[in-house]
This record gives structure tokens, C-alpha cells and sequence, in this order.
């Protein structure tokens, strides 16, 4: 299983950039040319955030220039608020973080429906090129994804049935409509008609 | 405009959002000719950074025509054609003074322990990125270079990023002419990593990862020997034998927390999240070095933890270096690289996909289907 040795002779460019002064401490080195030392250099203009930005305690000041993209909103973002009480030492901060990224795919989701929109989540996930890439493992995804969904499905009903049988009248409509849409959306020919990803010839093999 | 927009682990899709503003006086927006995937994305889309929000806009390998300038910018004029580094810098402060421009200290509200990047979370500073057909580029003068006349742009969008990675990635590894050099990892930043590294003088460079068309790849391009570690049994013993029992001069790790060939590692760190990411590149290039080598480390891992054999670093006196790559101090010599034919990049290109495709592009590039290495996005077309 060895392979033959690359001839170095063979290879554009051999050892040009080789720097025998290339320590493990570059580019650190130039650090005593640093005519300032702590928070003193010239400052760039500040920018004047017009929405809100968190700030690692571990800043003792807001960095000249902020990122405005999504800011903090509904629970997540009260939590993420709450995370940012603690440093980037402490793991707590990264887990509620994360906790907080969990909570916003589903603040998401209930947007897109507040916006008159239902994600089309296999499109999301790339239903298409899956299909036309790897067809084993889209219809593995697709049968254990219908499977759960019936499986739900099954359990919803048998709980209706239970329910029904205790006190007649009462029932539950919405559920189970929701869940089967969901678990149809994967199979949806009309999805994966055409695509317009076009891979550059010479490397497909 | 169109923009990439995250919707959750696995989920992304392309949608309209407002136009991005000036809102500095040091800013630009740029109307994005180009845009990868890059496998630092992959950590997102794959939910493992922290505070990632839902409606982000990924992307932070673009370059495009300047559309609009803030007052205070002297360096680029609307229409210039220019590639904008990932990392978000001052240039003025203590780091970037030093010329490590990854680690700007103007330009992360969020964190203290990495600068701002483009389309990268909130820990990285909450900017929306250039996944998108338009974006903002605070301190327009520092970072965006213009692309030279005779540049194919493939190559250009590929110096924002993967480019200067895989070469800081040979430079930190402080190869001695002769030395026999791993690269673990043959997605584009692995590559370059191989590719560079002979320009160091390395007289022996090894590529490890586990998909075959990669690897096949990486054969030529690096060109470098290429293993497959799922055909072989023990990683480390194997480097070992290749090395006279002593290990290699240099391990580079271009790889990151979304690793794959350790069971343990994908249970507590890819499935439970208790760690930052699955580190077994990371694990194997510790103990595949010599004693007394380098570890040169330019996969991302998340900012918590991560399970690796540190008391080996002790014991075997390995140095590690790593970084964020500081683009703007090493495009000057990529660039003459590139010119003298030493390197070429845009070769890693393998599928150009317009921005309404957005989520298969993310898709075949993180599942590694039909050949991917490289996917570059159009948003404003072809
Ligand atoms: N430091 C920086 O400035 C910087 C910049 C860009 C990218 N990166 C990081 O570099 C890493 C690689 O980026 P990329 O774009 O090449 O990503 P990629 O996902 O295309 O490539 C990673 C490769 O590693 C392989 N791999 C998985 N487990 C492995 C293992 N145990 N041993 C060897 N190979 C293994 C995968 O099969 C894949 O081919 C990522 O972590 C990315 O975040 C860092
Ligand atoms: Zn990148
Ligand atoms: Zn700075």
C-alpha cells in the first residue's frame, strides 16, 4: 500500500518561500516594534449601533465597528441576553447559547407561519439534490421519515380513540392534519423536476 | 436583494431581505460577482457554533464590484472589482498592528477571542455575510484588495479564504527543507495546506482523509501520497511506520470539530454537543508528530472545549500553532504565487450553483456528493 515518493525536482515553485527564521513565534516577533501598549491605539471612527448588541463582559468597551444582523428577540434572545451576564470562559454562556440557538429554529418556524408561509423544510434540507445525488439515501430518509410519521400519526389516533371513549364530544382536530402534511412534503415530484446545479465537467469521476 | 438565509441546523434557503446599508463611515457595499461554501460554513449548518440566529446570512469567501462608499474611504472607488479578505479588521489596533488581521480587536462585540468574520454567527461579531447579492464591508479600506487585470476571478474568490488558510497553514507548521509533513483533511483548505507546503521546502507530504475522490484529487493537485484512514487500522501507528517509528516533522490539522473516524468523538461531540466538535484529526495529528515537531492547527473548533491527548504536548515537546488565517498579510505572496504558476487554485472549483439554489449547494458540499470540493455561488448570475 505505500505509494512512490513525489519527486520535489518535478514541483513548481520547490522551496521558494523556505524562511530558516520562521519560528513558532511568528508573527508575535514583531511585537516589540509595537509603539503602543494596552487599549491606546488610535481609534477608528464608532459606529453607532441603531439596534441591539450584545457584548462580551470580557470588552471593557464596544468594538469600533458592530455586526446588526438578527438582533436578539422573543425567548431566545432573552436568553441570550441572560448568557452574555457570563464570560466566554464560562461553559454556561456557550451551552444556554446553544440552548438558545434550539429555541429559535421554532421562533422561526412560527415567523415563517406568522409571514403566511409554510417552510418547505426538504427543500431547505436540499430533498432535491439528494435525490438526484444519492437516491439510496434519499428514499432511506424518506421511508424512516414516513415511518415516524406514521408511527405519530398511529399514536395520535389511538390517543384520540382513548380519549373519545372516556369522555364522548370533546375532540382534538388540529393535530394529526399537521404531522401528515409534513410527512408528505419529501416526495413531492414537482420538487425535484428540474435543477440548476451544474457541475464543471473533468471532475465527476 | 437575494440573500442566503439560515433557518436551522440543516436548513437554509434563499430569500429576499432588505439591502444592507453604510452605517460606519469606513464602510462599502458590494454588489457579490462570487461566493463559496466554505467548510467553516459546514460548522454552522451543522448547528455547532454558538449563537448562530436564525435568519443570518452565511458567507464570507465573496469578492464583487464596489456599489457605494462611506465618507471616510480613500483606497477604493464604486466599480473597483475587489476581494474582500474574510477576516473583518481595523488595522489599527494592537493585532492588526502586528499583522494579525484575524484577530482584530474592533470588530467583535460578541467575543474577545476571535475577530469579526463575515456571515458567521454572532460569536464572530453578527455580521450578515456575502452569501447574498449585496453586503456590507466594514473598514472598506483595510481588507478588500482589487483584483488584479489578469486574475481569473475563481482564483480571486479563492484568496479570500482557503487559499491563505492552507498556506498559513504550511507556514505555521515552520517546514525545514526535507521535512516530511501530514495533512490531515483534503477539502480545499487541506489542499492548499499540501500544495503549499513544497513551497516550504517539504520533501515528503502525506494526505489523510477518507473520501476517495478527494484523495484521488489531492494526488495530483498536492501532489502529495494520499491515505485513507477507514482502509487503515491504527492512524497514528501507520504515520509511525511511514516515519522510521520517529513520526512526521509537521501535522497540520485542516480538519475542525466536524471530523469523522472516531465514534467516541462524534458521541459526545457531534451528537451531544459536550464538546466543541468531534477532535480526532486533531487527537491523531498530536500523536503522529515527532517529539519536539509542530502541530499546525487551522480547523475550527467551537469555543468550548474539546477532548485531545494534551499531556503528549507535554511530553513530546510539540509546539502548536494556529490561527484564523490573516488573509490581508499573505495575499501579496499568494498573489506573485499565482502569477509565477506556482499555485493554482480555482482547479478545486467543482460546482457553480446560482443563490436560488442555495440549499442544495450546502447540501452536496456538506454530504459530499457528485465529486464537491469546492462550490461557488452566483448571485448576481454567471
Ligand atoms: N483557520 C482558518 O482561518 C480557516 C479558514 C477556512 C477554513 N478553516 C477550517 O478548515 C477546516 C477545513 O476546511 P475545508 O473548507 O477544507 O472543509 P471540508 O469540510 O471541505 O474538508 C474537510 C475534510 O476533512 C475530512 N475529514 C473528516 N474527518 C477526518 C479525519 N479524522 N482525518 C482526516 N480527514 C478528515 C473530510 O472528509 C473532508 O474532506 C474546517 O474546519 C474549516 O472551518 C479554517
Ligand atoms: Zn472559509
Ligand atoms: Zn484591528
Amino acid at each position: 500500500m505505500a505509494q512512490a515518493l513525489v519527486d520535489t525536482s518535478t514541483i513548481p515553485g520547490w522551496g521558494v518561500d523556505t524562511d530558516p527564521k520562521n519560528n513558532p513565534t511568528y508573527p508575535m516577533r514583531h511585537i516589540e516594534d509595537q509603539k503602543t501598549r494596552g487599549l491606546t491605539w488610535h481609534r477608528p471612527p464608532l459606529q453607532e449601533p441603531q439596534v441591539e448588541v450584545l457584548q462580551s463582559i470580557e470588552h471593557n468597551r464596544l468594538p469600533a465597528v458592530v455586526g446588526t444582523s438578527t438582533p436578539p428577540s422573543g425567548l431566545s434572545g432573552a436568553i441570550r441576553r441572560y448568557a452574555f451576564r457570563r464570560s466566554e470562559s464560562d461553559w454556561w454562556h456557550w451551552l444556554l447559547l446553544m440552548g438558545a440557538d434550539r429555541i429559535n429554529v421554532v421562533e422561526g418556524v412560527i415567523e415563517d407561519l406568522a409571514a403566511g408561509k409554510v417552510p418547505n423544510v426538504p427543500a431547505e434540507m436540499g430533498a432535491k439534490s439528494e435525490w438526484q445525488h444519492n437516491k439510496n439515501g434519499f428514499l432511506l430518509k424518506a421511508g424512516a421519515t414516513l415511518a415516524i410519521g406514521a408511527v405519530l400519526v398511529a399514536i395520535v389516533q389511538a390517543r384520540r380513540e382513548d380519549r373519545a371513549d372516556e369522555d364522548e364530544g370533546e375532540t382534538i382536530a388540529a393535530e394529526p392534519a399537521h404531522v401528515t402534511a409534513r410527512v408528505d412534503e419529501p416526495v413531492l415530484p414537482a420538487d425535484l423536476a428540474t435543477s440548476q446545479v451544474v457541475p464543471l465537467p473533468g471532475l465527476d469521476a | 436583494m437575494l440573500a442566503m438565509n439560515y433557518r436551522g441546523p440543516y436548513r437554509v434557503r434563499a430569500d429576499e431581505k432588505p439591502m444592507p446599508q453604510i452605517l460606519h463611515p469606513e464602510d462599502a457595499i458590494i454588489r457579490v460577482t462570487r461566493s463559496c461554501i466554505c467548510g467553516s460554513d459546514l460548522h454552522l449548518y451543522h448547528g455547532m457554533v454558538p449563537d448562530t440566529r436564525v435568519g443570518m446570512t452565511f458567507g464570507h469567501e465573496f469578492c464583487g464590484i464596489v456599489e457605494q462608499v462611506g465618507p471616510a474611504i480613500q483606497n477604493l472607488k464604486v466599480g473597483d472589482h475587489v476581494l474582500v479578505p474574510f477576516n473583518i479588521a481595523c488595522g489599527k489596533c494592537h493585532f492588526c498592528q502586528q499583522g494579525l488581521f484575524g484577530n482584530c480587536h474592533e470588530s467583535n462585540a460578541q467575543a474577545t477571542a476571535v475577530g469579526g468574520i463575515y456571515g458567521y454567527s454572532h460569536t464572530a461579531g453578527g455580521y450578515d455575510g456575502g452569501q447574498a447579492q449585496y453586503v456590507r464591508v466594514p473598514y472598506a479600506d483595510v481588507g478588500p484588495t482589487v483584483i488584479p487585470d489578469w486574475m481569473d476571478p475563481d482564483d480571486a474568490v479563492l484568496l479570500t479564504d482557503v487559499v491563505p488558510t492552507g498556506y498559513q497553514a504550511a507556514e505555521m507548521g515552520a517546514i525545514k527543507p526535507g521535512d516530511t509533513v501530514v495533512v490531515f483533511g483534503a477539502g480545499p483548505v487541506g489542499l492548499m495546506a499540501a500544495r503549499s507546503a513544497w513551497l516550504f521546502g517539504a520533501g515528503r507530504v502525506i494526505v489523510i482523509d477518507c473520501e476517495e475522490y478527494r484523495l484521488e484529487f489531492a494526488r495530483t493537485f498536492g501532489p502529495a501520497e494520499v491515505y485513507n484512514f477507514r482502509e487503515i487500522d491504527d492512524v497514528v501507528v501507520f504515520l509511525k511506520k511511514q516515519t522510521d517509528s520517529l513520526g512526521a516533522d509537521v501535522c497540520i490539522d485542516a480538519v475542525g470539530g466536524d471530523a469523522s473516524g472516531n465514534a467516541l468523538q462524534w458521541f459526545f461531540g457531534t451528537k451531544l454537543k459536550l464538546e466543541a466538535g468531534n477532535a480526532i484529526a486533531l487527537h491523531w495529528a498530536i500523536n503522529s508528530v515527532k517529539k519536539g515537531g509542530v502541530v499546525s492547527m487551522v480547523g475550527v473548533y467551537g469555543p468550548t472545549g474539546n477532548m485531545v491527548p494534551i499531556g503528549n504536548v507535554v511530553n513530546k515537546g510539540i509546539t502548536i500553532r494556529a490561527n484564523q488565517a490573516s488573509v490581508k498579510r499573505l495575499l501579496p505572496r499568494l498573489i506573485e504565487h499565482i502569477r509565477a504558476g506556482h499555485i493554482n487554485p480555482k482547479a478545486m472549483i467543482t460546482h457553480r450553483v446560482p443563490l436560488a439554489d442555495v440549499a442544495d449547494a450546502y447540501h452536496i458540499f456538506a454530504a459530499k456528493l457528485d465529486g464537491c470540493i469546492k462550490p461557488v455561488l452566483l448571485p448576481n448570475g454567471a
